[in-house]
């Protein structure tokens, strides 16, 4: 076993009897299994087809103390921590996480906690739900964070689960949500990274809808180290509808990987997709979207984009937009650009007596806020707009009006 | 106001204009015209310092300051304005941002503090009836959809938002169907001044008609052959360039 994954079971040998004291029934009685897969699997190299634009086993190589902290849940409505949650979990946790992963596996290892968003059939969530992920600590942690969102049939809901931290130390978080979204559910659920240079994230979100749900996901990546974020959306009901859309801001040498799939099980589904990133100086970016239109998913309409602007010759983006269709009755689309600033944009911009710089911001803003005008929250909308231009001018130092920064 | 003395600039090696000489008085109105490659868009071009061309020989000194030394922005802060030829489309900018951009730019540049946003918009009210041009055209991006005319109209309109004191106006009637034509000449009339100058290149008398400029050159091949009064562009609309050549020796 290599290094670094032996760091991780050899810390389980140790605590995982305080591990399972400290949490509860349902998910210790995913461990063992976990265990297993993990040690089999080990962290997957570049081989591996998900994993090929990022190297996992160096993310989780550093010597970091491993957070055990249970969750603290207060009068947050429709939000549980798992052992106080109204409903059986059993049928719902780990169910959806893929169980051939090896970082999922780890989360499940050493997960001590989960939060539990449970909406109840034909509940109407009136103001958005807020995680607010806050990293703080004087030693190098890594936290396994583990969400559960389930929506009931009709059920609908806002979720933003934000990601910030407030030390300037090394911090890893290896995330795992399971979303169910039941028939006729809307569901909402926004991510916004907004960390520091030393923050590693890696986060697997697994999404099935019911008949004629409605899911949009909304990921942006505002400032962060290295990220990894995957996304599997599975329709399972006719009639659902997913739009994923994704905005990454990446300078210095932030690396941000998206790698997701839409599973098109079966027919009258749609599914929209767009990501796009702006990269400067040697930041790297990667997009490998997968959309599989499975025999007998007829009617389906898909599309897919990723567009990218790299405003300098040293960023790098790797795209891989991919449609796999066993379907004949299908509309699908799928595409990819790389691009720089546009050189009579600028010119035009500076000839009206916009300086060079201000005018390269207004274009790189120009090329995201298509996905931030996508967004359906308008306060939400407003925020990202503030956020985005504070980003692009290098104002985003911390965590941008956040109480606990000042 | 502006004075070019010899000058020479080329574009990926090749020259384009080869000796340029030309005087622009506060008030006047040039008109230049020429045939297909003389180099008239490259003039204006180097007039507004743009990066793909290299000025190899000569000096361009703007109201006593020597403008080949500014950045394009300095210079439009110092009140030059080229009206494009192709006015680029930049989708996601909106039409408020990017003009509010420029023109806080240049108070910065003027040392005063940026207008409130209130009295921006009241501003742009107001300079949108010189182009009668529609409120639905200023609230979207910038140029995204617009025809070619709403373009050109654009363009006038940013001229009376930032009010300079020179300006180029770069085939503005190419595109333009009569209309449209009147509305942005008589745009550019309303904007005029004793104070402010503007060389128009055009290859038509009908703009020149509304302009009325005070003088007319020729560019062929890089340099100006002919400097007259306004009777002289009627006469090329007659005779064509042939004879002028000839009377160059070219």
């Amino acid at each position: 076993m290599t290094d670094s994954a032996k760091q991780y079971t050899d810390f389980y040998a140790q605590a995982g009897k305080l591990i399972g004291e400290r949490s509860c029934e349902v998910m210790n009685a995913q461990r063992q299994a976990a265990l297993q897969t993990f040690e089999a699997l080990q962290f997957p190299t570049r081989k591996v087809e998900r994993y090929k634009y990022t190297d996992v086993a160096a993310d989780f190589a550093p010597n970091y103390g491993i957070a055990l902290t249970p969750l603290q849940v207060k009068n947050l409505p429709f939000c549980h921590r798992i052992s106080e949650a109204p409903i059986d979990i059993t049928p719902y946790y780990n169910q959806l996480a893929d169980k051939q992963d090896a970082v999922v596996a780890l989360n499940t290892l050493l997960g001590v906690d989960a939060l539990v968003i449970y909406v109840p059939r034909n509940t109407k969530v009136q103001h958005p739900i807020q995680i607010s992920n806050v990293l703080k600590g004087e030693q190098d942690t890594m936290v396994n964070r583990r969400i559960l969102i389930i929506m009931e049939d009709c059920a609908e809901a806002d979720v933003i689960i934000t990601d910030r931290a407030v030390d300037q130390t090394h911090f890893l978080t290896n995330q795992v949500v399971e979303v169910f979204a039941g028939d006729g559910s809307h569901l909402n659920l926004y991510e916004v990274e907004e960390t520091h240079l030393l923050c590693t994230r890696y986060s697997s979100v697994f999404i099935r809808q019911g008949r004629d749900s409605q899911v949009r996901h909304t990921s942006f990546t505002l400032f962060n180290g290295h990220t990894r974020n995957r996304l599997d959306v599975a329709l399972q009901g006719e009639g659902s509808e997913v739009v994923l859309n994704g905005c990454v801001i990446a300078d210095k040498m932030q690396r941000v990987d998206n790698n997701t799939l839409i599973d098109h099980q079966v027919s009258h589904c749609q599914s929209n997709e767009l990501y796009k990133y702006v990269l400067d100086d040697n930041a790297v970016g990667a997009f490998a979207g997968r959309i599989l239109v499975r025999e007998g998913a007829q009617k389906t309409i898909s599309n897919e984009t990723n567009a990218n602007l790299c405003a300098t010759s040293s960023a790098r983006m790797y795209t891989q937009p991919m449609l796999e269709i066993y379907a004949d009755d299908v509309k699908c689309s799928h595409g990819s650009t790389v691009g720089q600033i546009s050189d009579a944009a600028l010119f035009y911009m500076r000839q009206r007596g916009i300086p060079e710089q201000e005018a390269r911001l207004l274009l790189k803003s120009a090329f995201i806020t298509e996905v931030i005008e996508a967004i359906p929250l308008e306060a939400l909308k407003d925020r990202l707009h503030l956020l985005v231009d504070k980003r692009l001018r290098g104002e985003l130092s911390k965590c941008e009006g956040c109480k606990l920064c000042k | 106001m502006l004075q070019i003395n010899n000058l020479h600039a080329s574009i990926n090696g090749k020259e384009i204009l080869k000796g340029i000489n030309l005087t622009v008085r506060d008030g006047e109105v040039h008109a230049i015209m020429g045939l297909n490659g003389a180099g008239k868009s490259t003039l204006s071009n180097v007039i507004v310092g743009h990066p793909a061309y290299e000025v190899t020989k000569g000096e361009i000194i703007f109201n006593g300051k020597d403008l080949l030394a500014m950045k394009p922005e300095e210079r439009a802060h110092e009140g030059i304005f080229l009206s494009f030829q192709q006015p680029v489309e930049i989708p996601g900018v909106s039409m408020v941002n990017f003009i509010r951009a420029a023109f806080n730019a240049k108070r910065q540049y003027q040392g005063l503090e940026p207008m409130s946003a209130g009295d921006f918009l009241k501003l742009m009210r107001e300079k949108r009836k010189i182009v009668e041009m529609d409120s639905r055209l200023t609230s979207r991006s910038v140029n995204e959809g617009f025809s070619g005319g709403e373009k050109k109209r654009n363009e006038i309109f940013q001229m009376a938002m930032l009010e300079p004191t020179f300006s180029i106006l770069d085939e503005t009637d190419s595109g333009l169907d009569v209309d449209a034509l009147r509305i942005v000449a008589e745009g550019f009339n309303k904007l005029r001044t004793p104070q402010t100058s503007a060389i128009v290149i055009t290859h038509y008398q009908r703009l020149l008609d509304y302009l009325k400029p005070d003088i007319i050159h020729v560019l062929i091949d890089g340099r100006i052959v002919k400097t007259a009064g306004p009777e002289l562009a009627l006469e090329i609309e007659n005779r064509g360039f042939d004879w002028i050549k000839e009377e160059a020796g070219l």
